[in-house]
């Protein structure tokens, strides 16, 4: 048997080449399996509960999806719906789905697969010795599990593969592993364990593993003994270079792919090429291990406001974090002077953006830039507090002479008001997996029908 | 003296999950790839970046003609300490190296 898995892009949200769906649909595929999420955006999208994506975007591409869909007549499935696979972006996609089925005259049965966790059910486990740390890992105890925002666990196959059998047109999942939504019909079909996995990984980011990378779509042809892998684009070509690339990609460690229940082994996987587009890949393994799930949690690390000045004055320029550093001192004073704060209780950042920015103190070279801007960054335990400090700095950021005996400067700032309020930080809280018995014992299928 | 980013085609780096950051030498031809995977010292990256040098995976991979090494992230992804959402500028660090 073979089993043929239509994924549109990397993710949902970024765009694909309309033709190339329309001839991947020809193609007939078995199930469309698309990614929705990834922790790659940072910490906020799990920390708040809210898609990174916009709900135009994504409505606007789910609508061609679900048109696919209709037309070739297989599930349509989604993985770590609305960024994080929160149970609330499960219901944020679903909603979406809903609105669409009614604009597109679709009767549909829907189901979701929610992978959000309870503190209760994490520190049960902890306390039980069932939650192990990866390296390196947050230290974890049951009052910081209950201090976490959102804690999701990744499902693998088996809850794909839950979701699949109850018949359902389409599949929105909370989080899942970038590969489960790929990988879990052709192993339930019977089609090669290790070649399943692999495919999937090599598919999972669409084109990427493609020499046109944007055009998104990507076909896998799953059988017994491994995989073909095509672009549906007729500008993409699938090499055994670009395939066997995409192994490098986001992985720390190329040759194995830890999931749910195993690991999966490409040491000993061959590349061909079958012709000018596309590649079969045999010889992946997999290797089966203890049921354990990878855990996710956010937690709120402070709130925040920041404060920009642009100096561009030549003898600001050059001493600019000498003017920092000293304006740093000052106003830590001022703080304790007038708010009654201390460090740790807040903190205050200045970053040179033109110097150090985006290395900071890994930064291993010196230049002449025009101008800088210092980008200073409040952090405290409220909103109220840090937009309190924001504006009790902001005079001095604007005018902060850097020798005692010049007329006062001014900066440059580049909007009113000078300080920003960003909101709650959110920091990534776990890095943790949890042994399960049974792998549904953690996640909870819910199917309605639309008509 | 000619930097890796002189030598080869492309250094990329990636998160790989929060905690972990990526660096991908893609060497492009195998004299340039014999060259880097023989002279670039695990040490000098674990220099570079602040890392000890146990935490350093390296994978020299001759069929793709890349050179791989994973770090622990200096800061994890998104806290506050970090720069670099999605630790793209370690890659320059590399580029600049000196062979």
């Amino acid at each position: 048997m073979t089993t043929r898995v239509l994924v549109p892009s990397g993710v949902l949200g970024l765009g694909f080449d309309r033709t190339a769906l329309a001839r991947g649909v020809a193609m007939k595929p078995d199930i469309i399996a698309i990614d929705g999420g990834s922790t790659d955006s940072g910490p906020f999208s799990l920390g708040a509960g809210e898609s990174k994506y916009s709900r135009a975007a994504t409505k606007a591409e789910w609508r061609h999806l679900m048109k696919a869909r209709a037309e070739a007549g297989v599930p349509l499935v989604i993985g770590t719906s609305g960024t994080c696979g929160a149970d609330a972006t499960v219901d944020w996609m679903y909603d979406i789905t809903v609105e669409l089925a009614a604009e597109l005259g679709q009767s549909l049965k829907i189901a979701r697969l929610y992978t959000q966790q309870p503190a209760e059910r994490v520190i049960e486990a902890l306390e039980a010795g069932r939650v192990r740390p990866l390296t390196p890992a947050p230290e974890v105890d049951a009052e910081g599990l209950r201090a976490m925002t959102n804690i999701v666990a990744l499902g693998g196959i088996e809850q794909v593969q839950a979701a699949i059998e109850t018949g359902a047109d389409v599949i929105l999942c909370g989080r899942v592993t970038d590969t489960a939504t790929i990988a879990a019909l052709p192993i339930a079909r019977g089609e090669a364990v290790g070649g399943a996995w692999h495919g999937a990984k090599i598919a999972e980011c669409g084109a990427l593993c493609s020499t046109n990378p944007t055009s998104g779509v990507i076909l896998v042809e799953f059988d017994e003994t491994g995989f073909t892998v095509e672009a549906m684009a007729e500008t993409a070509l699938c090499t055994p270079h670009s395939v066997s690339a995409h192994m490098l990609y986001e992985n720390s460690d190329p040759f194995q792919l830890y999931e749910p229940g195993g690991y999966l082994d490409v040491r000993g996987a061959r590349y061909t090429a079958l012709d000018k587009r596309r590649v079969r890949v045999e010889g992946s393994e997999w290797v089966k291990g203890t049921y354990t799930v990878k855990l996710e949690g956010a937690k709120e690390g402070g709130f925040q406001t920041t404060i920009m000045a642009v100096l561009r004055q030549a003898h600001y320029v050059a001493h600019a974090q000498e003017w920092a550093d000293k304006m740093h001192g000052f106003l830590t004073d001022q703080i304790t002077e007038r708010m009654g704060l201390t460090p740790p209780d807040y903190t205050l950042e200045f970053r040179m953006i033109g110097v150090n920015g985006a290395l900071g103190a890994l930064e291993n070279r010196a230049g002449a830039p025009v101008e800088v801007g210092v980008l200073g960054i409040v952090t405290a335990q409220t909103q109220a507090i840090a937009s309190e400090i924001g504006k009790l700095i902001n005079p001095w950021v604007l005018h902060y002479p850097l020798t005692e005996d010049e007329e006062l400067p001014t900066f440059a700032f580049p909007y009113s008001p000078a300080t920003s309020n960003r909101g709650a930080l959110y920091e990534f809280a776990l890095n943790h997996v949890m042994e399960l018995d049974d792998p549904m014992s953690a996640f909870r299928i819910v199917v309605t029908e639309v008509k | 003296m000619a930097t890796i980013g002189e030598k080869v085609l492309k250094v990329r780096s990636k998160n790989a999950g929060p905690f972990w950051i990526t660096i991908d030498i893609f060497c492009g031809t195998p004299e340039a790839y014999a060259e880097v995977s023989g002279k670039l010292e695990t040490q000098r990256v674990a220099d570079l970046t602040g890392t000890p040098l146990q935490l350093v995976k390296r994978f020299d991979i001759e069929d793709l003609r890349v050179v791989k090494l994973s770090i622990p992230r200096p800061v994890v992804q998104g806290s506050r300490d970090d720069r670099d959402m999605h630790g793209a500028a370690l890659a320059v660090l590399i580029d600049e190296m000196a062979l």
